[in-house]
């Protein structure tokens, strides 16, 4: 299983980066690439430390938000206004700049086909990061593992991925459900309250027993949605939480 | 899960502390094993609650909330408190 290999040393290493482009106004993509980076599992993330000239460090967890690659990463980073870390990653950093991480790290929250399914993933936000490492993981295996995506979001435009997860909902087996919880679309018909009960009763009901979930996003959601899941029968061992905090990144 | 620390807000996975205890574990972290002081509860460190990540980091059971692991880096040491934990397990391989 995923976290049984023996992870030697995690040192500091420098990447550099490759690309960098919007997701939306909120949230940018950087492409990373290192010649030591082994392939992740999906669901894995980083650690980022900035330094500044005066030896002050801050250090964030990214999740990473790629399939598997030898060499290559991308990180999805929400630019929290106050923060002191994704400020500079979001408006300071170009192309060809180099960035100090340390990974990829976790075993935990991970998933690749060997762990089998059916995948419930839940995200809120950003939150979304781990679990498209999934899926984009599953897309490029070929995976037939039935995968149900349930994505809050705060309005249509915040939608991380939106083109790529609307062009994913039409492979086999996946089904992608959007809430939109503060403003949507004129013609939207989904969900647009906050995940509740009610919400994951309605989307788990036409799933199989025995779902394998994931949830991934703010911590007050990610609790909230855990203790329902395993309210409505899930065993908690198969319902993984990676708590985004107070994103103080 | 989780009843009397108020702290809602700040807590994160014991996941979120794999990097930094990657020194003192051979295996991955998040997948040791632990065996809470307080209640007996098993689960891997990545089903912990961590907490204070800028410092070092806080593992605590998400069932009776008893800081099972301690860590903090300082100069080139970790220090590693464990006196919350009953025994700590880790896969070998083969």
């Amino acid at each position: 299983m995923a976290g049984t290999a023996l992870s030697g040393r995690l040192s500091w290493q420098l990447a550099s980066v490759v690309a960098k482009h919007n997701e939306t106004p909120r949230v940018i993509t950087l492409r990373l690439a290192s010649e030591v980076w082994p392939e992740h599992l999906p669901g894995q993330h980083v650690d980022v430390r900035l330094t500044a000239e005066d030896g002050y460090q801050a250090q964030r967890s990214y999740s990473i938000a790629s399939a598997p690659a030898p060499g290559s990463l991308e990180l999805t980073v929400e630019e929290i206004a106050d923060g002191e870390v994704s400020p500079y990653l979001s408006e300071e950093l170009r192309p060809a700049d180099q960035l100090e991480m340390r990974g990829p790290i976790g075993g935990y929250f991970t998933w690749t086909e060997a762990d089998g399914g059916p995948l419930l993933l839940v995200a809120g936000g950003s939150g979304i990061a781990p679990l498209m490492s999934m899926l984009r993981y599953r897309a490029a295996a070929g995976s037939d593992i039935p995968a149900t995506l349930l994505y809050s979001s705060r309005s249509w435009e915040e939608i991380i991925y939106r083109e790529e997860l609307d062009r994913m909902s039409g492979d086999a087996g996946l089904r992608i459900v959007h809430t939109l919880t503060r403003s949507h679309p004129d013609d939207w018909d989904g969900y647009t309250r906050r995940i509740d009960t009610e919400m994951l009763e309605a989307v788990t009901s036409s799933l199989a027993a025995n779902q394998l979930a994931y949830i991934c996003g703010p911590t007050q959601l990610v609790e909230n949605v855990a203790n329902d899941l395993v309210g409505l029968g899930y065993p908690p061992a198969r319902v993984k939480t990676e708590r985004f905090g107070p994103s103080g990144g | 899960m989780a009843g009397s620390s108020d702290e809602t807000d700040t807590r994160l996975d014991g996941n979120a502390a794999a990097g930094l205890l990657a020194d003192i574990f051979r295996c991955e972290p998040s997948m040791a094993v632990l065996v809470c002081s307080g209640c007996g509860a098993v689960g891997p460190m990545g089903s912990l609650l961590a907490y204070g990540l800028e410092m070092g980091a806080i593992l605590r059971c998400p069932v009776c909330d008893t800081a099972v692991l301690r860590a903090g880096a300082a100069g080139n040491w970790l220090y590693v408190d464990l006196r919350g934990a009953v025994s700590v397990r880790v896969e070998i391989g083969e």
